[in-house]
């Protein structure tokens, strides 16, 4: 790529800071330039956030209809999959996927609340009381 | 680097890739002056690819243009000779006070940490990615004072931030994870030269010589073949979620360009001034050439995830771009391991 031929299209970094990039100068070395961002990428990273709240609101009207409980919109919520949720409560899989049934979740002790609370950033009673 | 700015004796370095640059910067710091973001890459045997089977990663296909993360940092001290200290640790607060007692020291030290509870980072860019580096090299009113090598300036974090970055969860979590050079000799220009020569070796034999059909030059193929089936196999949106995601891993903020080829084309030219060798300078060029065409593709592929190309040839087109991208890298190893450095 050539120096002058690196994109500047202002994006998600750019408040943040721009990136180094290896760029040819015009004696065809190369040399390092700052970039504030390239189209072509920003739309892919819109393309996966716009994914991202497709499954949000998926989660959220599963939550209203009574088929799946408050855990799994919020690990939704947080970009999490069952690995990491099961990495940040040390919960199993296995047994996560059985807490999304709302009737299993209704009969959650404090404690495991508690642990799944923490994971998303709320509190026991916004993960009790969500209702989509 | 050009934007270097000044605390104390350590110094900021912004680089393109997060560990190059906590290389960089740290062996900077003990003296190593010459050392350069591609000088450290290339040493690190930093160029690669893959796509691991069966994995997604945010719900998409687990594609890599580097080597796994770590070993840059290993490699790259390992070949000048540098002994490094590494640790990871199970308990938050054990953690917090071997950092603290680094601190102290004055010593400047490499964390591992998770970008989600990043709190100074973007929030578009806080996804669940768990192999980011940053140096801490102070204390300043409470907080940690922070070079993150793809910022342009220092930053800091809070006691909390910290221990929770560094104790982010899922896969590659980080553990605490802390690493610094430890001894430091001085350095001739023959270890240089032979670290470079090994860096390359150690780089092809990655590249064209790695079993298995899905990594190393032959794993562009791989995703080549798949990407012929991805509209077919999941329907036109994800497919095209897909792409993005290749895109993604292959331009974003880290990787200097065209999925880090560009930073290896860097990385020979000035190993063709090491070396007093032109023919590394001619392969750099190869590599230009195999970043600019990766950057053709994810043009390509924009096409497709912004909705205006939506055909199977439109796919075809792009596996068979890959599939060109592929004869080039594999020539230019190919080059590469002919010349037979060293011997």
């Amino acid at each position: 790529m050539k120096k002058e031929d690196l994109p500047q299209d202002a994006g998600a970094l750019d408040k943040f800071t721009r990136e180094v990039c290896y760029v040819k100068n015009q004696v065809g070395r190369y040399e390092t330039a700052l970039s504030k961002g390239w189209d072509v990428k920003k739309q892919a990273l819109d393309s996966a956030w716009q994914e991202v709240n497709e499954r949000v609101e998926e989660a959220r009207k599963a939550v209203e209809n009574g088929e799946k409980s408050p855990v799994y919109y919020f690990m939704e919520l947080r970009l999490m999959d069952l690995p990491v949720l099961s990495g940040y409560t040390g919960f199993f899989p296995f047994f996560i996927k059985r807490h999304f049934k709302p009737s299993v979740f209704k009969g959650l002790s404090e404690r495991k609340l508690e642990k799944y609370a923490r994971a998303f950033d709320i509190t026991v009673s916004e993960l009790k009381n969500f209702k989509g | 680097m050009n934007i270097d700015s000044q605390t104390d004796e350590f110094r900021h370095v912004q680089t393109a890739h997060c560990e190059n640059g906590v290389t960089t910067a740290l062996l900077r710091y003990h003296g190593l002056e010459f050392m350069t973001e591609p000088l450290a890459f290339g040493m690190g045997s930093g160029l690669f690819y893959i796509q691991i089977p069966f994995l997604t990663v945010n719900n998409g296909p687990a594609i890599s243009f580097r080597t796994m993360p770590g070993a840059i940092f290993k490699r790259t001290c390992k070949s000048l000779g540098v002994e490094v200290t590494r640790k990871k640790f199970s308990n938050p607060a054990a953690a917090e006070a071997f950092l603290d007692q680094k601190v102290r020291e004055g010593a400047p030290v490499g964390c591992q940490v998770g970008v989600f509870h990043l709190s100074y980072f973007p929030k578009e860019y806080r996804f669940h990615f768990n192999a980011h580096n940053l140096i801490v090299f102070g204390e300043q009113d409470g907080r940690y004072q922070i070079s993150d090598p793809v910022m342009e300036d220092v930053t800091s974090l809070s006691r909390e931030e910290l221990s929770r970055v560094r104790f982010a969860q899922g896969p590659l979590a980080p553990k605490g994870h802390i690493y610094f050079p430890e001894k430091v000799k001085p350095i001739t220009q023959d270890m240089i030269r032979k670290g470079i020569v090994s860096g390359i070796r150690r780089n092809v034999r990655d590249m064209l010589r790695i079993p298995g059909n899905f990594a190393g030059v032959d794993g562009i193929r791989h995703t080549s073949g798949h990407i012929r089936k991805w509209r077919d196999k999941l329907g036109l949106k994800k497919a095209s979620l897909y792409l993005g995601q290749i895109v993604r891993m292959q331009e974003e903020i880290g990787t200097g360009g065209g999925g880090f080829r560009f930073l290896y084309g860097a990385f020979l030219e000035e190993a063709a001034g090491y070396m007093q060798d032109d023919r590394l300078a001619n392969i750099s060029e190869d590599f230009t050439k195999a970043g600019d065409m990766w950057r053709a593709s994810a043009i390509k592929m924009a096409g497709v995830y912004k909705g205006r190309l939506t055909e199977q040839k439109d796919f075809e087109q792009i596996a068979d771009m890959l599939l060109d991208i592929r004869l080039v890298e594999k020539e230019a190893f190919e080059k590469l391991s002919r010349l037979n450095l060293g011997k």
